[in-house]
C-alpha cells in the first residue's frame, strides 16, 4: 500500500463517526460487572476485618453473653414486638396531626403584609421555641406537668400527652420544611394565578401548595424517620411501648439481648423508609433533569435504589 | 357612566367605546422612576403595540394596568370604571384584564385542560362541565385540542405560550395584555404564537402588546406607542411611526432594530 493512499484511509477513518464512537454496550456491560465484583469483594473484606477485630477483643465472650443470647432472644422477641404496636399508633396519630398543624404554621408564616404580623410573630415564636427545646424536656413537662395541675376535664393519659408532645416538637421542624417548599415555588406562579383573578388564598391553595408539597415529600419522609425513632421517648412518662417493654425484659433477665430485638425491629422499619426517601429524591432530580433534557434515565435510577452508582 | 360589573358576559355589556384610559401614571421601584406620567387612551377593538428599548417601562406599564404592580400616581379606567380607585376589588378587575407573560408561567402540576379551567371554575364558579366545554372550544380553535391532557413540560415553548393565551382567554377578558410573549421562544416557534394573536386581532379582541417584533407590530397594530425612559415619546399609526418617525430617539431606536435585522428597512 502506498503512503498517500494509507494517509487518505486514515483521514477517512478519522471522519467516520463510528470509528470514534464509544465502545459497544457489551464492553461497557462487562466493565460495570467488574466494578460490582470489586464492590462486593471490598465490602466482604472490610466487614470480615471488623468482625475479626470484635471477635478477638479481650471482652468478646462477656459481650456475646450479655447481648447475643439466642435463647433470651427467642423468648423476648414476641412480647417486645407486640408492644411495637403502641409505637406505630403513636407514630401514625402524631404524623397525621403534624402534617396538618405544621402546614397551618407554615402558611401563617408565609402570609404577607403588616396586618398578619401578630400571626407571623406567634408562628415564628412557636417554631423557634420547639426547635430549641430538647424533646425529652417537652415530653416531661407535658406528660407530668399538665396532669399534675389536676384541672377538671384535662386528660392525664400519658399516651395522649405523648402524642401532643411529639406533634408540637415535630410540627416545628416540619413547618420549616413546608415553608422552604412554599418559598421554592417561583413568585411568577402566584403572579400568574393572581392575574387570572384568583384570590391570594386560592393561589396558595391551588397553585403554590400543590407544587410546594410535592417538592418537600423527601425531606418530610426524613423527618418521619426521626419521628418513628423518637416515639421511644414517650416511655419516659410511663407509656409502656417497645422501649419500656425492652427495659422491663432486660431487668427481668439480667441480659441485654432484648435491646438487640428492639434494634432489629427499628432497622426493619426505618431502613426501607430511608431507601424510599432516597429513591424519591433521585426520582425528583431525574424528573427535573428530564424536564429540561426531555430524556429519562431510568436505568440509572434503578441502581440508585440500592445506593450503587454514586 | 355605565360601569360594568358583570364579568361573565362581556359582549352584552353597555359599551361606551373607550376600552382603556390611563392618565398621568407614575411608578417607581425604590428610587428608580420607571413610568413617568404615562397617558394612553384605547378604543374598543384597538390593538396598541408598545415598543421601546429594554428598561423603557413596557412590561411595567402592562403590569400596572393589570394591577399586578401598585401605582404611585395617576388613574386607570377600564370601560369607564376607574380600577385604581380606593376600595376596588382587585380580583374582580383582574379577571376582566387578561395578561400573558414572556415566560408563559403555566402551572406545571396541572394538565393543559386544568390550567385553562382553573380560573373559570374557581373564580367564575363555572361547573366543571361548562369550564371544560369552554376550554375545549378554545383549545380546538387554536389547534391544541390533542394536547388537552398533556402536562406543560411535554409541550414546546410555542405550544406552552399558546396554552397561556388560551388560559387568559378562558376568562373572557375585555382587554388582553401580551407582555413580550415571543421573546422567550426559539425563532422557529415565534410564528405559531403570532398567528394566534393575528386571529385574536381578526376577532376584534382589544389588545396591548409589548413587543420586539417590529414587523409584526407594523402589520397588526392599529396604533404604535414608543416608550422612552418611562414616557410616551411618540405615538401614531404604524406607517407613521415606522416610516416617518418624528422624534430623533424614535429614529435612533428603529435604526438599531433595522441594523439588528429585526425589521426590513423601509424605503
Amino acid at each position: 500500500m502506498s503512503g498517500p493512499q494509507r494517509q487518505a484511509e486514515e483521514f477517512e477513518a478519522a471522519l467516520d463517526p463510528t470509528a470514534t464512537a464509544p465502545p459497544p454496550s457489551s464492553a461497557r456491560g462487562s466493565g460495570s460487572g467488574r466494578s460490582l465484583l470489586i464492590a462486593v469483594l471490598s465490602t466482604v473484606l472490610v466487614f470480615a476485618a471488623l468482625g475479626f477485630l470484635a471477635v478477638n477483643a479481650p471482652g468478646w465472650d462477656r459481650v456475646r453473653n450479655a447481648f447475643l443470647d439466642g435463647e433470651n432472644f427467642t423468648e423476648s422477641a414476641p412480647g417486645i414486638i407486640a408492644k411495637f404496636g403502641t409505637n406505630i399508633a403513636l407514630f401514625l396519630i402524631a404524623e397525621v396531626l403534624i402534617l396538618g398543624f405544621a402546614l397551618v404554621i407554615a402558611v401563617l408564616r408565609s402570609l404577607p403584609g403588616p396586618v398578619f404580623f401578630p400571626l407571623r410573630l406567634l408562628a415564628t415564636i412557636y417554631a423557634d421555641l420547639f426547635r430549641a427545646l430538647p424533646g425529652v424536656l417537652v415530653i416531661y413537662v407535658l406528660g407530668f406537668g399538665i396532669p399534675g395541675l389536676r384541672m377538671p376535664g384535662v386528660p392525664n393519659d400519658p399516651f395522649f400527652w405523648g402524642v401532643v408532645a411529639l406533634t408540637l416538637l415535630y410540627s416545628a421542624y416540619v413547618s420549616e420544611v413546608y415553608r422552604a417548599g412554599i418559598e421554592s415555588v417561583h413568585p411568577s406562579q402566584a403572579a400568574a394565578a393572581r392575574s387570572l383573578g384568583l384570590s391570594q388564598l386560592q393561589a396558595l391553595r391551588y397553585v403554590v401548595l400543590p407544587q410546594a408539597i410535592r417538592r418537600v415529600i423527601p425531606p418530610l419522609l426524613n423527618d418521619f424517620i426521626g419521628l418513628q425513632k423518637d416515639t421511644v421517648l414517650v416511655s419516659f412518662i410511663g407509656v409502656v411501648e417497645i422501649f419500656r417493654q425492652t427495659q422491663i425484659r432486660q431487668q427481668a433477665t439480667f441480659n441485654f439481648t432484648p435491646y438487640l430485638v428492639t434494634a432489629l425491629v427499628f432497622l426493619a422499619v426505618t431502613i426501607p423508609l430511608a431507601r424510599l426517601t432516597d429513591w424519591l429524591v433521585a426520582r425528583e432530580r431525574d424528573r427535573r433533569y428530564a424536564a429540561t433534557v426531555q430524556a429519562g434515565s431510568r436505568s440509572a435510577r434503578r441502581g440508585r435504589l440500592l445506593g450503587f452508582g454514586r | 357612566m355605565s360601569a360594568a360589573t358583570e364579568p361573565m358576559e362581556p359582549m352584552e355589556r353597555q359599551r361606551n367605546g373607550t376600552a382603556l384610559e390611563v392618565q398621568g401614571l407614575w411608578k417607581s421601584f425604590g428610587q428608580l422612576p420607571v413610568l413617568r406620567g404615562i397617558d394612553l387612551r384605547m378604543a374598543e377593538h384597538e390593538i396598541v403595540a408598545v415598543i421601546g428599548a429594554s428598561g423603557s417601562g413596557k412590561s411595567t406599564l402592562l403590569r400596572c394596568i393589570n394591577l399586578t404592580e401598585p401605582i404611585d400616581a395617576g388613574r386607570i379606567a377600564v370601560e369607564g370604571e376607574e380600577i385604581t380607585a380606593d376600595g376596588v376589588d382587585v380580583d374582580r378587575i383582574r379577571r376582566r384584564i387578561g395578561i400573558v407573560f414572556q415566560a408563559f408561567n403555566l402551572f406545571p402540576h396541572m394538565s393543559v385542560l386544568e390550567n385553562v379551567t382553573l380560573a373559570p371554575r374557581k373564580v367564575l364558579r363555572l361547573s366543571p362541565a361548562d369550564a371544560d366545554a369552554r376550554a375545549t372550544e378554545l383549545l380546538e380553535r387554536f389547534g391544541l385540542a390533542d394536547k388537552r391532557h398533556d402536562y406543560p413540560d411535554r409541550l414546546s415553548g410555542g405550544q406552552q405560550q399558546r396554552v397561556a393565551i388560551v388560559r387568559a382567554l378562558a376568562m373572557q377578558p375585555d382587554l388582553l395584555l401580551l407582555d413580550e410573549v415571543t421573546s422567550a421562544l426559539d425563532p422557529e416557534l415565534v410564528a405559531e404564537v403570532l398567528n394566534v394573536i393575528r386571529e385574536l386581532a381578526a376577532s376584534g379582541m382589544t389588545m396591548i402588546l409589548a413587543t420586539h417584533e417590529m414587523g409584526f407590530a407594523r402589520d397588526i397594530a392599529s396604533r404604535v406607542v414608543f416608550l422612552d425612559q418611562g414616557r410616551v415619546l411618540e405615538e401614531g399609526p404604524p406607517e407613521q411611526i415606522f416610516r416617518n418617525p418624528q422624534e430623533p430617539r424614535t429614529r435612533e431606536f428603529l435604526q438599531r432594530i433595522i441594523d439588528a435585522g429585526r425589521l426590513e428597512a423601509t424605503e
